[in-house]
């Protein structure tokens, strides 16, 4: 089910502009990285770059290499729908479809591919998503109420085992926690780390004690100036960078002496 | 406490744009109260005082059935291809496309209706004789298609073609800005799970955009049903009810029934053709209050069903 990626030289472009340069770096399966690093360095850019969800933004495109399960996610034969199916992503604030239940709501991706499902069968994938994002039962006696209608820290699980439910290989996560309180933020972390036995994780966060906790591998981004493209620093197991980095950059922005 | 200091360019402003809110209520007022004055008298007018020769409410239920007839048909043909437009602008159509798009959209507001009418009557018309001989032959078990077909084209169906244009602009524009407020969050929720465009459409924008578009519907119906010159033009009138819309006997509307008959009227006759106009007022009043409630109902659906 979780695969690993290979990223090997990519750059991503706004049009002319080079936003990220030149990215070499494997995320391993079943396991948590986390990308760290200033505003504007181009880490949310590349973990979108990674479901061609950047692709959104006309003008954008990349070149270089992206390989999960052995498929290069560029290659002129794949569909950017195919590979989000793939590669699920949570967003920054959370963001349930307002007019759908709970229920419809989980079920939004899984109906995609199959209009018509047993009551059974999609009960079967609301109970197990929901169970899985830890929100079970919290929302059991009121899944035909709206997803709109719970906190903020159940929306965001919400939308979690949303994206769980179309049984992706690997998990983005553009800062999941920095709209919610300190707990329900305690609560996500715990998650990512109960989700990574059966999924890639992929996680940016502004938050380098977040990082520290939940993630195993981390990648510092950072750029040389305004209107200058984002690279990747350094990237290796997160008790390294964190105790050790190999980049004065690095040390700096950890220390808390710039970003 | 210091006294709040008086600007005289501030009072000045404040008195202006007070008394042209004012000029408004006081205008409307006005009209209802004309159209009521003069309007009484020609509803209880006798059948002989009158050259139309009916009761009133005889007179009129046809012009009323045909107003909203015209108007609902026009309706039918403008909202999928008003939706399909403004869908094409604001989330399909590349940026240097969909600009002039909306400008020529915009410009087709600014065609005077008599223009409209002359075209329906002159090109539309003549070119429907064809198609209107067709739907007899083929689908005339429908009531809708009953024929006989016209030998002008001068139909209801051909008034309601010239009315769906004339509303198309400001239904366009309306669904346009509302799609455009889609909130880009539900958008990429729905691409991410992979959803394809058209399902993104159907997942985020549609359930976003329903009560906008709802409203936007009653606000051009609201404009249909006043329309005068276009519908005087190219509908030839019988004042009759009759759902059949290819046939050359056709209910006429209010408003385009005052413009035909008013040089003729004289004594009661006037006054009962302003009555009609006072049905309209409150058509047209009604509609455009239920669009402001619609419009002012919540977005979002209390009780989403399972």
């Amino acid at each position: 089910m979780a695969h690993h990626i290979d990223v090997t030289d990519l750059n991503i472009y706004y049009g002319d502009f080079l936003a990220v340069e030149n990215v070499n770096i494997s995320i391993p399966a079943r396991s948590v990285t986390a990308f760290i690093g200033p505003s504007g360095c181009g880490k949310s850019t590349f973990l979108r770059s990674l479901n061609r969800m950047h692709e959104e933004i006309k003008g954008a495109h990349v070149d270089g290499k992206v390989i999960a399960n052995g498929q290069d996610l560029y290659a002129s034969t794949v569909d950017p729908v195919d590979v989000r199916r793939q590669i699920g992503m949570v967003f920054q604030r959370p963001n349930p479809f307002p007019t759908m239940s709970i229920a419809q709501n989980v079920l939004a991706g899984p109906r995609l591919n199959s209009k018509r499902m047993k009551k059974s069968t999609a009960d079967d994938i609301v109970e197990k998503s929901l169970t899985r994002a830890g929100l079970w039962n919290e929302v059991k006696d009121r899944l035909g109420r709206p997803g709109s209608g719970l906190s903020g820290g159940q929306q965001q699980r919400l939308c979690i085992a949303r994206a769980i439910a179309v049984e992706p290989d690997v998990l983005l996560m553009d800062e999941p926690c920095s709209a919610l309180d300190p707990i329900s933020t305690s609560v996500i972390e715990d998650l990512i780390h109960e989700l990574k036995t059966d999924y890639t994780i992929a996680i940016v966060t502004h938050n380098m004690q977040q990082a520290a906790r939940v993630s195993d591998r981390t990648a510092f981004f950072n750029l040389n100036g305004v209107g200058q493209p984002g690279r990747l620093i350094e990237h290796g197991p997160t008790e390294l960078v964190f105790s050790n980095p190999s980049e004065a950059a690095t040390e700096a922005y950890i220390q808390g002496r710039f970003g | 406490m210091s006294k709040t200091i008086q600007r005289p360019g501030d009072t000045i402003f404040r008195g202006l744009a007070q008394s042209a809110a004012f000029v408004i209520l006081v205008t409307l007022a006005a009209v209802a109260l004309f159209l009521t004055a003069k309007g009484i008298p020609g509803i209880t007018a006798d059948a002989d005082q009158v050259k139309h020769g009916t009761t009133f409410a005889t007179f009129v239920i046809p012009l009323v059935f045909g107003t909203l007839w015209a108007a609902l048909l026009a309706l039918v043909f403008a909202t999928p291809i008003a939706i399909g437009v403004a869908l094409f602008i604001s989330h399909y159509a590349p940026r240097r496309l969909s600009g002039p798009i909306g400008y020529v959209i915009d410009l087709l507001a600014a065609v005077p209706s008599v223009v409209f009418g002359a075209w329906g009557m002159m090109t539309l018309a003549p070119a429907m004789q064809g198609p209107y001989a067709w739907l007899e032959e083929n689908l005339g078990f429908i009531p809708l298609f009953a024929g006989p077909a016209s030998s002008t084209g001068r139909t209801m169906l051909t008034a309601a073609l010239v009315l769906a244009i004339m509303i198309l602009p400001i239904m366009t524009a309306l669904c346009r800005e509302i799609f455009l407020q889609t909130p880009r969050l539900n958008e990429e929720a729905a691409l991410a799970l992979g959803a394809t465009r058209w399902e993104m459409v159907r997942m985020s924008v549609f359930p976003h955009a329903k009560s906008g578009i709802i409203s936007a519907a009653m606000l051009s119906l609201g404009r249909a049903l006043g329309e005068t010159m276009a519908v005087a033009m190219v509908l030839s009138a019988s004042g009759i009810i009759t759902f059949n819309v290819i046939s050359s006997t056709n209910p006429s509307t209010i408003a385009a029934n005052i413009a035909l008959s008013f040089n003729e009227a004289s004594g009661l006759t006037v006054n009962a053709l302003i009555a009609t106009g006072l049905v309209l007022f409150v058509i047209t009043f009604a509609v455009n209050f239920a669009a402001r409630l619609l419009i002012g109902s919540p977005k979002r659906a209390k009780g989403a069903k399972k």
